[in-house]
Formats: C-alpha cells, structure tokens, sequence
C-alpha cells in the first residue's frame, strides 16, 4: 500500500482538557481516497481528535494541514467553506428533530445551493437510496430506529459530495445486521465517491474488515500503526491488550488508587 | 413554509396590531395631538402647578394644550405657552386666561374666560388678562390676615 | 462554605454570566442583518412563540382586568370616585401590569420552551451537527428565536392590554352597573399616548429583548445532560422574572 497523497498532515497535535493532557505531540498522516480508522481505549480522546481536525476545537499546539491549509488558522468564514467539503457522521445521527429525513438531507442543499426544487429531489432521493432508506423519506428522526437514523444522517453526510467523511463512532449501539449495513456503506461510498473515510471506532472486527489503515491511540499519543493484519500480528503491549481485549495490561485494571489496606482499615497505615 | 403557520403567524400579528391600535385610540387623548393648531402665550405670576400638556379649557371645554411654560429672565414672571386648535379662531383678544384647578384634588390647568372684543386671538397673540394660580400658603395667610384685622374691629 | 465566600463566588458567577450574556448579545445582533434574509425562519418563531402564547395571554389578561375593575369599584365607590375607575384601570394595566405579567407568564411558557428547545439540540449534537454542515447554528437557530421573542412580546402585550380592559369593563358596567358613558368618557383626558401607551410599549420591547435573550443564552450555555437543560429551563423564569422587575423599575423612574 503506497501513500500516493496525503489529505490530512497532523504534526505535533497537543491538547488539554483542564488538568488533563488528552495529545502531547500526535504526528498522523492521512492519505487520499482510503479508510482510516483511529481506535483506542475509551476516554483516550478520539471523538476529540475529530473534533481538532474539523475545527471544532483548537489545538493547544501543532499544525492540522488539509489539503495544504492549516485549519487552526483559518478564520470562522474560511472554515464553513472548508467544511462544505467534509461530512460528518456523528454518533447519534444529529439529524434536526422537527425536519424529515428527506428535508435532513436536503438541509445542506437547501442552504448552500440554489438548486431547483426538482434536482434538490432528485439527489436526496439518490443518496436515501444508496443508504437503503428512499422509502422512509417522510418519515421523521423520532419515527426512525437508531440504525437507519444513522444511515439517514450518512446520506446528509455526503448530499454534497465532500472529498472527505468523518465518523464518530459509527457502530456503537447497533445490532449486527445494523453494523454490517453501515459497514458495507463505509467502504462502498469510500470506492464509489471517491472519498477519503476517517472512522472512530473501538469495534475491532468491525474496523478489521473496512479499514485500510489503523491507529491506535493511547495515553495521547500514537502507539501502533498499520495495517489491520499487521496490527493483528504486531509484538507490542498496547496493541496486544486492545485487540485481543485483554483486561489488564499497559491500559490498567484498576484506576489508580491508595493502598486498599488504607482504605479497608479507615487510614490506619500497617506498621 | 406551511400554510396553517402562515395564516395563524398573521393572524397573531394582525390581533396584536389592531389590539395596540384600539388602546391607542379609544383610551387615550390622541385628539390632542392631531389637528392644526395656533400658538398663543400668557403671563402668569405664579402658575402653581401647572405642567406641560395640562388642557387649555373655553366654557369647561379642552380647546388646546400647554406646550412650554418658562420663566422670563427680565420680568420675572412665567411665560405660558400654549396651542389652541384652529377650530377655534374667533376667541376675542381680551380674553382672560386662568389658571384653575379641575376638582377638589385634581390637576391644573388654563381656563379662557372670554371677553368681548371684535379681534381674535390669532397666532403669536398673548392674552393680556390673566388671573395667577391660587397658592394654599397665600390663601390661609389672606384668610389669618382678614380674620385678625376683622377681629380687631 | 463560610457566607463569604458563598457571597464572593454568587458575585463572580453573576458578573461572568452577566458579561457572558452581553457578549451573546452582541453576536447575535451582529449575525442579526443576515438573519434577517431569512424571514421565513424568523416569522415562524413569532408562530410558536407569540400565537402558541396567545390564549394564556389573552385568558391571563382577561382575567386580570377583571379582577382590577372589581378590587377598585369596590374600594372606589367608598369614595364615592367610580367615575375614575375608567382612567384608574387603563393607567394601571397599560404602564405596568400589561408589560410586566405579559413578560412573567412568556417567561414561563414561552421562555422555557425556548431553552429546553436549544439545550435539547445542544445535547443531540444538532448544533454541532450543523457548524459541521457549515450552517452557523447562532444564525439559523438562536436569532430567528431570538427576534421572534422580540417581535411577539409588544404585541402580546398589547392583546392583554386590550382584552383586559374589555374585562375590566365588563365586571364594572355589566355586573357593578357603573355606567358605560362614565367607564369609557374620562379616559382620554387622563391617558396619555405617549406617556401612558407608548410608554408601556417601549417597557415590552425591553422586556421582550431581555426575555429572549436570556431564554436563547440559557439554551445554548445548557450543559448538553437531561439535569442541565433541567437547570437552563429553571434559571429561564427565575433570571428572566428577576431581570423584568429591575428592568421595570429602571425604566419606571426613567418614564416618569
């Protein structure tokens, strides 16, 4: 596998929350056109990588180029235009409760373009129909199971046909045959549109089958890269204990805590 | 935008407009402000409480309003301006201008006790006659003054 | 905590929020003229704020001009002044009552609708969900609610103004038999338009402004829990009730 061109450059990411540092010094590089997964241990920070990279929030240091353009520098106008190219899947869906599913993916139409009515109609109606869903376009968010309301939103995601996809943790929540539709869906639009798909996820065989590249990340920073393959078959600890899922290991068991003598015998410290 | 929220979006607006429109109307002293009017002035040595906007009333009817009351800084007395509505132009020049109080408690305001002059009133005019706001304290002192000469005698 | 320090931190946090919901404030109204292209969205706000309000407003202020117009017959046939229960009722109602129980009750109803409604988006990711499809949610969500609040509350106002005289002509000359002529005659010598009316209109486009504000700022600073757009939706009625009556005074003293 060859990185012919790079979308996505991070170099030197660093980010607190309060007293917590989530990144200290990320460098990840995202080529065009393939499925990228970033996966780790819950609470490592993921979803707030997504959030960093599409300028929701802003780095404490380091640079986030797509396609050449820093989008730390980039002002509030310059990055609505940038973002008129990506899509995002957010967990839940996000789709606007008092809209249908038809007027939800329209919605970026509706106010980016000036596209008639009738070719407005024609491409929802295309995109419901490659995520399976043209028959519940009137139907509204609460009306849908959680399953399709992500399929709905995945078709909003890509109404504009951006160059790149997010997905926040796209198979939380979802019963298998759920899982195996919007896995199918990932790595199809990722072929038929031409994206480049960048997915949060912990579901390891999930992942295995549609990504063409994994991070993984821990303690803020990159611990093992690769392949699924090679990251099945690599030596070390952190990519061990996450994709066999094993209990204890350089991610601990126990939150840190005080002797348990300690706190048994009400501060009493053994002699 | 759907039809039913349109019609009941209009139908708010329009009930708050002629709900506005009717307090405007029917309840307040709106007649006051509209209709042509001519100013004329009045000299006062003592205009009590006499406020802006108090109604200048002819035969205990509201012909006009006070629109400014100033002191002048040579004579030392109050200068009354008020407005009379054009309806009313055949008021004689020598008509008097008294500053009344409207019930037992109430406010003050200009009454035209009209005399008997060919010429009216016409804009610019000031009405030579006028009879000062009756002051309590000046009251009770005439009144302890008449009584204790009265009670000499 | 020791009362102090309660006091210390109450004081901190009331000039952070106040300074936060200034700062809100200005970028609304700076977003407002793009906002404005939009008249669609913002005409359906005045929908569900203003005419879902409607018939509280209307029962609330049918209700409180009557029981005015009864309190005050009776107190001023004692005295023998009826005659001014007219002028006495319409001043009451139009420089006071009608702008300040108009905002209480939107407060209440329309208010917390506002907040819950944008802490709940918040919580759903709808807001973020929109800043990724580049659509500024503070232009297509909160100023549209915004101005809504703001255009609906003068004239809800002045429907409650109106249905309660109605109400308090209906106690004091249909059941107190005070006569029609005496209840509506004496009136427009004692109200003023511009002191008395517009007056009362300038205090509800206040209201209104602060009104919406603070529901749309609540909303939108919600922690995105069920407990915190709980909260947002309590700290609505109890900030706006409180900020109506400072306001109301403040402007009293300025009209006076």
């Amino acid at each position: 596998m060859s990185n012919t061109d790079v979308l996505i450059e991070i170099r030197g990411l660093k980010y607190r929350r309060g007293d917590k540092i989530i990144f200290d010094g990320v460098d990840i590089d995202i080529p065009r056109g393939k499925v990228i997964a970033f996966m780790g241990p819950s609470g490592t920070g993921k979803t707030t990588l997504l959030r960093l990279v599409t300028g929701q929030l802003r780095p404490d240091a380091g640079t986030i180029r797509i396609g050449g353009e820093d989008v730390v520098a980039l002002d509030r106008d310059a990055l609505y235009a940038l973002r008129r190219n990506m899509g995002f899947l957010f967990q839940n869906g996000a789709l606007l409760t008092d809209l249908s599913a038809f007027e939800n993916v329209a919605f970026p139409l509706r106010e980016h373009t000036d596209l008639p009515d009738a070719l407005i109609r024609d491409l929802v109606l295309m995109k419901l129909q490659a995520v399976g869903l043209r028959g519940a376009a009137d139907m509204m968010p609460s009306e849908l199971s959680g399953g399709m309301a992500r399929r709905v939103a995945l078709a909003r995601a890509v109404i504009m046909d951006p160059e790149m996809i997010f997905y926040d943790e796209p198979f939380v929540g979802l019963d298998p045959i759920s899982m195996g539709q919007i896995v199918r869906l990932i790595k199809r639009l990722n072929e038929v549109l031409g994206l480049t798909s960048i997915v949060v996820s912990h579901d390891v065989p999930e992942i295995a089958s549609v990504a063409d590249r994994v991070y993984l990340i821990a303690d803020g920073k990159v611990v093992g890269e690769g392949s699924p393959r090679e990251l099945r078959d690599s030596d070390s600890p952190w990519v061990k204990q996450f994709v066999q899922g094993l209990a204890d290991g350089p991610v601990p068991f126990h939150y840190p805590a005080n002797d348990i003598r300690d706190d048994l015998l009400g501060g009493e410290k053994s002699p | 935008m759907n039809r039913s929220v349109e019609f009941a979006t209009g139908l708010f607006i329009f009930l708050g407009l002629l709900a506005l429109f009717f307090l405007i109307t029917q309840t307040t002293n709106i007649q006051a402000y509209g209709g042509d009017g001519y100013t004329v002035t009045a000299r006062f040595t003592n205009v009590g409480s006499l406020k802006a906007r108090a109604p200048v009333a002819l035969a205990g009817v509201t012909i006009g309003r006070v629109e400014n009351i100033a002191v002048d800084p040579q004579r030392l007395d109050a200068v009354v301006t008020m407005t009379i509505d054009s309806r009313y132009d055949r008021i004689p020049f020598d008509s008097s201008a008294a500053i009344l109080t409207s019930g037992l408690l109430g406010e003050k305001y200009i009454g035209i006790q009209p005399g008997a002059d060919t010429e009216s009133l016409k804009q610019g005019d000031e009405i030579l006659f006028t009879q000062s706001a009756v002051v309590l304290e000046n009251l009770i002192s005439k009144y302890l003054f008449d009584s204790a000469s009265g009670g000499e005698e | 905590m020791s009362l102090v320090r309660q006091f210390r931190e109450g004081a901190v946090d009331f000039f952070a929020s106040f300074g936060a919901a200034c700062l809100f404030m200005l970028r609304m109204l700076a977003d407002t003229p793009r906002a404005l292209l939009r008249p669609g969205l913002i005409f359906r706000q005045v929908h569900v704020v203003g005419a879902n309000s409607l018939v509280l407003i209307m029962m609330a202020g049918l209700f409180v001009g009557m029981v005015l117009s009864l309190q005050f017959y009776n107190t001023m046939a004692k005295f023998g002044a009826e005659q001014s229960l007219g002028p006495v009722v319409v001043l009451a109602l139009v420089r006071e009552l009608g702008p300040v129980v108009t905002a209480l009750l939107f407060a209440g109803r329309a208010g917390t609708a506002l907040a819950s409604e944008i802490g709940l988006m918040k919580a759903t990711e709808q807001l973020a969900g929109m800043e990724m499809m580049a659509v500024d949610p503070i232009r297509y969500v909160i100023v549209p609610r915004f101005l809504g609040a703001f255009i609906a509350m003068p004239l809800l106002t002045a429907i409650f103004n109106a249905i309660a005289i109605l109400g308090a002509w209906f106690v004091a000359v249909q059941m107190m038999g005070l006569d029609g002529g005496q209840f509506w005659a004496p009136m427009p010598d004692n109200v003023d338009v511009f002191d008395d009316v517009l007056g009362g209109v300038l205090k509800s486009v206040f209201f209104g402004a602060a009104a919406g504000l603070l529901a749309v700022f609540e909303g939108y600073r919600a922690h995105p829990t069920a407990e915190g757009v709980s909260r947002a939706t309590t700290r609505t009625v109890v900030i706006t009730a409180m900020t109506v009556l400072v306001l109301d005074y403040m402007l009293t003293a300025m009209l006076i």
